[in-house]
């Protein structure tokens, strides 16, 4: 029970995290019309730089920091590469920031090598938030902070990290930002117009190609926040950027292409979705025992019927996104049919 | 009052017969003038190469659909090959090796028509981004089932089965090229006569203009449905001729960074051309082969040039060749020539500043235990002091520099060389 | 007897606007109709609904009989009815005779055929020819339609429609943008493409209208407030007012 609760905390941290990526991106596609194919390699960054800075400056500075300058880079590009494109259509706009992606990953690889650097959380944010503590005499009670060890040698602890909670503060705290942002800014408001009618925005007389630059840096600077946040929680490794960049375009189509609701709630079904199985040792062919069908070796698509539910977990998104395509094509709360 | 009958009179395309004729000389003779055993493996991987990246262009080229899982076609090909000659090899199944190919066209077929009916539902980027899904759904779901790709060390096999047919075993290289080679040959002319019938025209049309293609009574999705289908098709046989090449398939074959070759490949040698994914392709061998082989970055050094080309030539090498060879064809080559000169020097300048300062970064990454100093091109340099850096950095800066006051100058004469011609194109209309 | 195009109260709301409230029209075979309006009244809405390109929110659309609301623009096309674009919508990268021979290619029933070469399509290329020739840019055939000028891509855009041999055709705003020498030249030719066939076109330009049509029929405010003979028309008070606003119309009237 205390297992499900964790993990349905990780869960949610995990979509909160998507969700600090998805956010970004479905800003830019929307008032851009760009997939910024290299979104993922923009928080991949931001866990590198800061990684450098907390060296030199501390982590809260850096926090701070790095995604200023993450987001700086990222309206570098944008004035001077992705801007030339425009003119040539979506495709040669998804082109570049592909070409992007690599490219950053390979300077990332080649200023601060090919294994994972020791991206270690400040001495505030190590250790746990909460242990629950369930021993069989007792029932289950809850721990602030690390269970002393006694507690735990008779009965089963588990915790949940610092970094996580820290992570779904920020997730929220950046939620609500953004939200303020939109709803009760003048900014927002154009930004919110521009979400649905780009053109009639810049007809209206804002300055859209600052604004893009603007929202296409903002962007990368979410992500590079988000990049400093999953560092220390999670590895900081080149790999990162691949293991989160197919997964942010999952969510994109699931909630709903050009919704930031959209992303909110397909970040929070796709966290979901990958960490909640991870407890669950069942498969199909447990599943089918348990109504009363036998199932064997020799059992037609035993392969298929004997993959336990959590190491399927990862590639449920992917699933999901199949049905999404089949039963709802325009995503759980899709708006725009591009 | 009825016409009179109309005769039709199509005089012989010579120059079709000469270039397809080209072709097939060139596939014939390069493993005799290239004779090392490196080249035979490159040549035959090249042959391999022009039928994923020709399939491939298909969609992106001709179709207009940019598809990031490009490899599960030609891995489901490679891998169901694999099996095939396996249970060829075993006697359960009475195929030849050169037809075992063909059972990778079946796959990536099948495999297309099932995944991509739900791919090309949606276009544009949100197809992008679906392709880039169901990638990494294959390729996940092939890892976790280890009964069909072999796990960690993949499915092997032997290509030498059976009796041999007029002395062919496939166990040299040199036979293995031929038969690529055959098959290379088919598809090109294969996909160069899609590009001639009315699927292939329509497929044009919907990357123009989907919507107006409904309106003129087709029906946008199944048209792309069926392009997505016969480029898995191919897509597959050069999978099937991959596993006969290398004896042994494993989950890398569906990796998406394979998917990202092809793409980048594809769009390097020119997607708007249908020889451009030729060029493509044999760029692709030649980076995967020799270049990374030279250098560390070369990945870096590519992606670098893939920015480049999209921003200034998104038609790629194929559009570059072409574009100058009209120009020689109006005789106005010879007013470039200084200026691709100073293009290319001040271009290399700046490339070498740039890769020394990644090779000296690569050295103290890499190599700490030997030093500061390392060769790069024939000079001795110390990574820890400040000479090279600056240097280095220096170069970079003024090549930069240099390079973008020549590419104004370039311009500008490019442009008045596209009015002349122009000019002389409207003479010669009216004459 | 059956109408070549039936529209029977047709409603279209985007959101909560209603852009189309109850539009009745029954168009006979081979008539020629302009459909004329003040700006916003819902025309190019209108034709978008009949093509296919959105579906009515309620209401019935018939063409020769059969049911076409709610289906997608090319089964409409396929059962015979075919229209032009305000703002020129060709292949942009295909040549003027592709473009044409794209239109051709499903009326002829070549469907998704990849196994017959386009070359060898006899009855495509003399149809492409013929088409061509009638909207006179034969002598710019392997342009790119992208390197048109306006006029030829006007010309182009209605060659598409025609092409297929549509029994209905639907023309929005055919000569928009052009000069007068240009214009009086494209009603010619709209005349002579769509010999025996039923036209309806948009137009605000009445020389056109008055030149082209048999019948016109105004919309305001999404409705078909009148659908008559262009004299019959012309007299309508109900027209009258609301061109020209109730005060003035009686002015006029009074006046008169």
């Amino acid at each position: 029970m205390d297992q499900v609760f964790i993990n349905l905390l990780n869960g949610l941290s995990s979509g909160l995290l998507l969700f600090m990526l998805s956010s970004g991106l479905t800003l830019i596609f929307s008032m851009m019309g760009v997939l910024n194919f290299a979104h993922a390699s923009f928080y991949m960054l931001g866990a590198y730089i800061a990684y450098t800075l907390v060296g030199i400056i501390g982590f809260w500075p850096a926090l701070l920091l790095a995604p200023v300058a993450v987001g700086m880079l990222g309206a570098g590009f944008e004035r001077l590469a992705l801007r030339r494109v425009h003119k040539f259509g979506h495709v040669p706009e998804l082109l570049i920031t592909f070409g992007l992606s690599y490219v950053i990953l390979e300077l990332v690889q080649l200023i601060w090598g090919r294994t994972a650097v020791p991206f270690t959380p400040p001495e505030v944010l190590q250790g746990s938030a909460f242990t629950i503590i369930s021993s069989p005499g007792e029932g289950m009670s809850l721990a602030l902070g690390k269970a002393a060890p006694e507690l735990c040698a008779a009965a089963l602890c588990s915790t949940f990290p610092l970094t996580r909670a820290f992570m779904m503060l920020v997730a929220l705290l950046m939620l609500l930002a953004l939200w303020l942002l939109l709803t009760r800014t003048r900014v927002g408001l154009v930004i919110q117009a521009a979400l649905t009618h780009p053109e009639m925005v810049e007809a209206l007389g804002h300055n859209v190609p600052r604004v893009l630059m603007l929202v296409f840096g903002s962007g990368c600077a979410l992500a590079a926040l988000a990049g400093v946040i999953g560092g220390i929680t999670f590895v900081t490794e080149p790999n990162m950027a691949i293991i989160v960049g197919s997964i942010i375009f999952v969510v994109v189509v699931v909630g709903g292409i050009g919704s930031l609701a959209g992303a909110f709630v397909g970040s929070l079904v796709i966290g979901l979705l990958q960490t909640l199985p991870l407890t669950v040792d069942g498969s199909l062919a447990t599943a089918l025992t348990a109504i009363g069908f036998t199932v064997t070796p020799d059992t037609p698509g035993y392969p298929v019927l004997r993959l336990a539910l959590k190491d399927v977990a990862q590639i449920l998104p992917y699933l999901l996104m199949v049905l999404i395509l089949i039963f709802r094509p325009k995503g759980l709360l899709g708006t725009r049919e591009d | 009052m009825s016409k009179p009958k109309e005769f039709h009179f199509k005089p012989l395309n010579v120059g079709r017969w000469i270039v397809w004729g080209l072709f097939a000389v060139i596939l014939l003779v390069a493993p005799r003038i290239w004779t090392s055993g490196l080249a035979q493996t490159m040549l035959t991987q090249m042959g391999i190469g022009i039928i994923a990246c020709l399939a491939y262009n298909i969609l992106l080229g001709q179709g207009g659909m940019l598809s990031f899982g490009h490899a599960v076609y030609s891995g489901m090909g490679a891998f169901l090959a694999i099996h095939a000659l396996n249970m060829a090899g075993a006697g359960t199944l009475g195929l030849p090796v050169s037809l075992i190919p063909l059972v990778g066209g079946a796959a990536g077929l099948v495999f297309a028509a099932a995944l991509g009916y739900v791919s090309t539902k949606k276009a544009g980027t949100p197809f992008a981004m679906i392709t880039l899904g169901i990638g990494e759904l294959v390729f996940a779901l092939a890892l976790m089932l280890p009964e069909f790709s072999g796990g960690e060390g993949g499915v092997s096999s032997n290509r030498v089965i059976g009796k041999p047919l007029m002395g062919i075993t496939f166990g040299p290289q040199i036979q293995v090229y031929y038969l690529v080679a055959v098959y290379c040959f088919i598809c090109t002319a294969a996909m160069f006569a899609l590009t001639r019938t009315p699927l292939g025209r329509m497929l044009n049309a919907v990357r123009d203009n989907p919507e107006r293609v409904e309106f003129v009574g087709y029906n946008t999705h199944w048209v792309r449905f069926m392009a997505f289908t016969i480029s898995g098709f191919f897509a597959g046989i050069a999978g099937g001729l991959g596993a006969i090449n290398t004896e042994i398939v494993n989950g890398e074959v569906l990796h998406a960074s394979r998917s990202g070759a092809y793409l980048l490949f594809t769009f390097l040698g020119g997607a708007t051309f249908f020889f451009g994914p030729i060029i493509g392709a044999v760029l692709m061998v030649f980076c995967g082969v020799l270049l990374s082989e030279l250098t560390k970055a070369w990945l870096l050094y590519l992606g670098l040039i893939f920015l480049f080309m999209v921003m200034y030539a998104p038609g790629g090498f194929a559009s570059l060749i072409l574009m100058n060879l009209r120009v020689a064809a109006f005789g106005k080559l010879k007013k470039l020539w200084t200026s691709y000169l100073a293009l290319a020097g001040t271009a290399l300048a700046a490339l070498i500043g740039a890769a020394t300062m990644i090779e000296m970064v690569y050295h103290r990454q890499l190599n700490e235990a030997l030093g500061p100093e390392l060769k790069f091109m024939g000079a001795t340099l110390n990574s820890a002091g400040l000479d090279a850096w600056f240097g280095a950095g220096f170069l970079i800066v003024i090549g930069v520099a240099l390079f973008e006051l020549v590419r104004r100058q370039y311009v500008h004469e490019w442009g008045k060389i596209q009015e002349d011609i122009e000019k002389e194109i409207k003479r010669r209309e009216a004459l | 007897m059956s109408f070549a195009l039936e529209l029977r109260d047709v409603r279209k709301s985007f959101g909560k606007s209603e852009i189309i409230r109850g539009a009745n029209l029954a168009v006979q075979a081979g008539e020629r109709v302009a459909i004329i309006g003040p700006n916003g009244a819902g025309k190019s809405t209108l034709f978008n609904l009949i093509s296919g390109r959105f579906a009515p929110t309620s209401g019935e659309i018939h063409l020769h009989g059969q049911r076409i609301d709610g289906k997608r623009p090319f089964e409409i096309n396929r059962q015979g009815l075919s229209r032009s674009f305000q703002v020129s919508n060709l292949f942009t990268r295909l040549s003027v005779f592709e473009n044409i021979r794209c239109a051709v290619l499903w009326s002829l029933g070549h469907r998704y055929a990849f196994w017959k070469f386009l070359a060898d399509l006899d009855d495509a290329n003399d149809r492409t020819e013929q088409i061509l020739e009638m909207i006179k840019l034969d002598k710019r055939r392997d342009v790119l339609a992208m390197n048109l000028t306006y006029a030829e891509a006007r010309a182009l855009e209605i060659g598409i429609t025609i092409a297929g041999g549509s029994s209905v055709i639907l023309l929005d705003e055919p000569t928009a943008g052009m000069s007068k020498s240009e214009t009086k030249r494209f009603i010619q030719l709209i005349r002579d493409v769509t010999v025996g066939k039923t036209l309806l076109t948009v137009e605000h330009d009445m020389g056109v209208v008055f030149g082209l049509a048999d019948k016109i029929a105004v919309l305001v405010y999404g409705e078909v407030i009148a659908f008559d003979t262009p004299d019959a028309v012309r007299a309508n008070a109900r027209v009258q007012e609301a061109y020209l606003g109730s005060v003035l119309a009686e002015a006029q009237a009074a006046a008169a």
